[in-house]
C-alpha cells in the first residue's frame, strides 16, 4: 500500500494524480473500519489530515464556510450558535471517540443515506466545494450525493470546503434509531425555518438512496402557517407530516422495514415543526 | 513534520518516539501499538469504533485507535492507557475503579480509563448525564455501569477535597 501525506491542497491534487484510484482518508471512521473488515484492499491511499486548506471554520454573516476536515467535535463546540441544526445533528454522530475523529467532508465524501449531517446541509442548500487538477467547482449537496454511497467527486478530485449560506430562524434536527448514543439513522429529519424568506425547508436522512428534500410539504406549510408569531394549526402540522412521510422512498434492510422508517420519518419530522414553532 | 521519506518513521507514544515501518502505515494505530510496539493495553475488541475498548488519547482528545490509520498517528501526540499509570503507581481514576468495584472482567477498563481521565481533564465537576454521554461510546458487558459512573463520582469527590485540603490546611482559618 502507498500512502502520500500531503500538508497542502496542491502536493494532495499531485498526490491524487500520482495515485489514479487513490482512496482518500480524512478521519478514517468509515475508511480504516472497512479496511480493519476487509471489506476494502486499498493500493493507494491520500491521508488529507495535514492538509491545512482543509481545515478551518469560517463564520461570516451570511455564511458559513467550513474546511472539509472539520470534525464532528468541533461542529458540536463551535457552530451551537451559528448553526444549531449542524451542531445537534453532529451530537447524534456515534460516540465522543467517534465525533473527536470523523469529519464534515468524510460524511459528504461515505455519501451514506444515514449520513448525520446530510438532512441538514440539503436543508440549507449547503453546496460543497471540490478542488481537482482542473481547478475548483462548486456543487450543491443535494446533486453531490447521486446514491447510496456515491457521489459526484470526479477522480483526482477533493471535497475542499463546505459552503453553507445562512438563513434566520429556527431549525431543528431528530434522527430515530436503535438506542442514543452509537446509532446508524433509521430515519432522520432537519426542520429549517427561513423566517426571512417565509419558507419551510426540510431535509429527510436514511428515507432513500440519498438525502431528499420534501417540496410539497415545504410548500404546504410555508403557505398555511402563521409566519407573524410562527404557529401552524395541529391539522397543519400532521398534514406537514403525512407529507414528509410520502416524499420518502425507504428500502427495508436490516435496520429496519421500508413501512417503520416512512412512519417514522413523518413522526419526526412534525416533531421536528413544532419544537421550531410556537407553543 | 517528519519527512515522508524515511523508513522507519518516528511514532510519538506516551511522550517517547518509537520507530514504525512505512509496511505498517496503512494498518490501524489500534493494530500497531498492540502487534508491532507492544502496548497491549489498549484492547481490541470490535475493529469497528463501536466499542470504545482501544480509546487511546490523540493530541490530547480521545479517539478509537482502530479507526486511526497509522499513517496518521505519525507526527502526532499519542497517550495509551500505560502513559497514564497503572501498577505501583495507579492514577486517581484508576484507582477509583478499583475502589467503586468498577472492574469485573476488565476488558473495557483501559478505555473507559482514558476516557474517564480526558472527560474529568476537560470537565472537572461534570454532572452525572454529562459522565454517562462522555462515556456512551465505551461499551461494558459485565455491569450495569452504576459502578463506572460511581468510580467517576469517587474521582470526582476525592479530587474535591484534595482541593479544600489544599486551600485550607488543618489548623489554619
Amino acid at each position: 500500500m502507498t500512502i502520500a501525506r500531503p500538508i497542502d491542497l496542491p502536493s494532495a491534487l499531485d498526490a491524487l494524480t500520482a495515485l489514479p484510484g487513490a482512496h482518500l482518508l480524512a478521519g478514517g471512521t468509515d475508511l480504516q473500519v472497512e479496511v480493519n473488515l476487509g471489506h476494502r484492499r486499498p493500493e493507494a491511499i491520500v491521508a488529507l489530515r495535514r492538509v491545512a486548506d482543509l481545515q478551518g471554520i469560517d463564520i461570516t454573516p451570511d455564511a458559513l464556510d467550513l474546511g472539509a476536515l472539520t470534525t464532528y467535535a468541533q461542529v458540536e463546540a463551535e457552530l451551537a450558535e451559528a448553526a444549531p441544526g449542524l451542531a445537534t445533528a453532529a451530537r447524534t454522530v456515534g460516540s465522543p471517540q467517534i465525533r473527536n475523529a470523523g469529519t464534515i467532508g468524510g460524511n459528504l465524501g461515505t455519501g451514506s443515506p444515514a449520513g448525520d449531517t446530510l438532512p441538514w446541509l440539503v436543508a440549507m442548500d449547503a453546496s460543497v466545494r471540490l478542488a481537482g487538477p482542473d481547478g475548483s467547482r462548486v456543487v450543491p449537496v443535494e446533486s453531490f450525493v447521486t446514491g447510496p454511497k456515491r457521489t459526484d467527486l470526479a477522480p483526482g478530485e477533493v471535497i475542499h470546503r463546505v459552503l453553507v449560506p445562512r438563513v434566520d430562524g429556527p431549525q431543528h434536527v431528530a434522527k430515530v434509531g436503535p438506542r442514543t448514543a452509537m446509532a446508524i439513522a433509521i430515519a432522520s429529519v432537519a426542520v429549517v425555518l427561513d423566517t426571512v424568506g417565509r419558507r419551510v425547508r426540510v431535509g429527510l436522512g436514511s428515507v432513500g438512496p440519498t438525502p431528499l428534500r420534501a417540496r410539497e410539504a415545504e410548500r404546504m406549510i410555508s403557505d398555511a402557517m402563521d409566519w407573524s408569531d410562527l404557529r401552524a394549526s395541529p391539522a397543519d402540522i400532521a398534514r406537514f407530516g403525512d407529507l414528509c412521510a410520502a416524499a420518502a422512498s425507504p428500502i427495508t434492510d436490516h435496520r429496519s422495514t421500508a413501512d417503520y422508517r416512512r412512519h417514522a420519518v413523518g413522526v419526526i419530522a412534525a416533531r421536528a415543526l413544532e419544537r421550531c414553532l410556537h407553543r | 513534520m517528519s519527512d515522508p521519506t524515511v523508513d522507519p518513521y518516528p511514532i510519538s507514544i506516551n511522550g517517547a518516539d518509537h520507530a514504525v515501518r512505512t509496511s505498517w502505515l496503512g494498518e490501524s494505530l489500534l493494530y500497531v501499538l498492540r502487534e508491532r510496539l507492544g502496548f497491549p493495553g489498549t484492547k481490541n475488541a470490535c475493529d469497528q469504533g463501536e466499542c470504545g475498548s482501544c480509546t487511546v488519547l490523540m493530541d490530547g482528545r480521545p479517539v478509537c485507535a482502530c479507526c486511526v490509520m497509522a499513517a496518521d498517528a505519525v507526527d502526532a501526540e499519542i497517550t495509551t492507557v500505560e502513559g497514564l499509570g497503572g501498577g505501583a503507581a495507579p492514577t486517581d481514576v484508576q484507582q477509583a475503579f478499583l475502589d467503586a468495584g468498577a472492574v469485573q472482567c476488565g476488558f473495557c477498563t483501559p478505555g473507559l480509563i482514558v476516557a474517564t481521565t480526558d472527560l474529568l481533564d476537560r470537565s472537572p465537576d461534570a454532572d452525572v448525564p454529562t459522565v454517562r454521554e462522555a462515556l456512551s461510546g465505551n461499551l461494558c458487558r459485565c455491569t450495569g455501569y452504576g459502578r463506572i459512573i460511581e468510580a467517576v463520582g469517587m474521582v470526582q469527590d476525592r479530587r474535591r477535597a484534595d482541593g479544600e485540603r489544599r486551600a485550607s490546611p488543618p489548623g489554619v482559618g
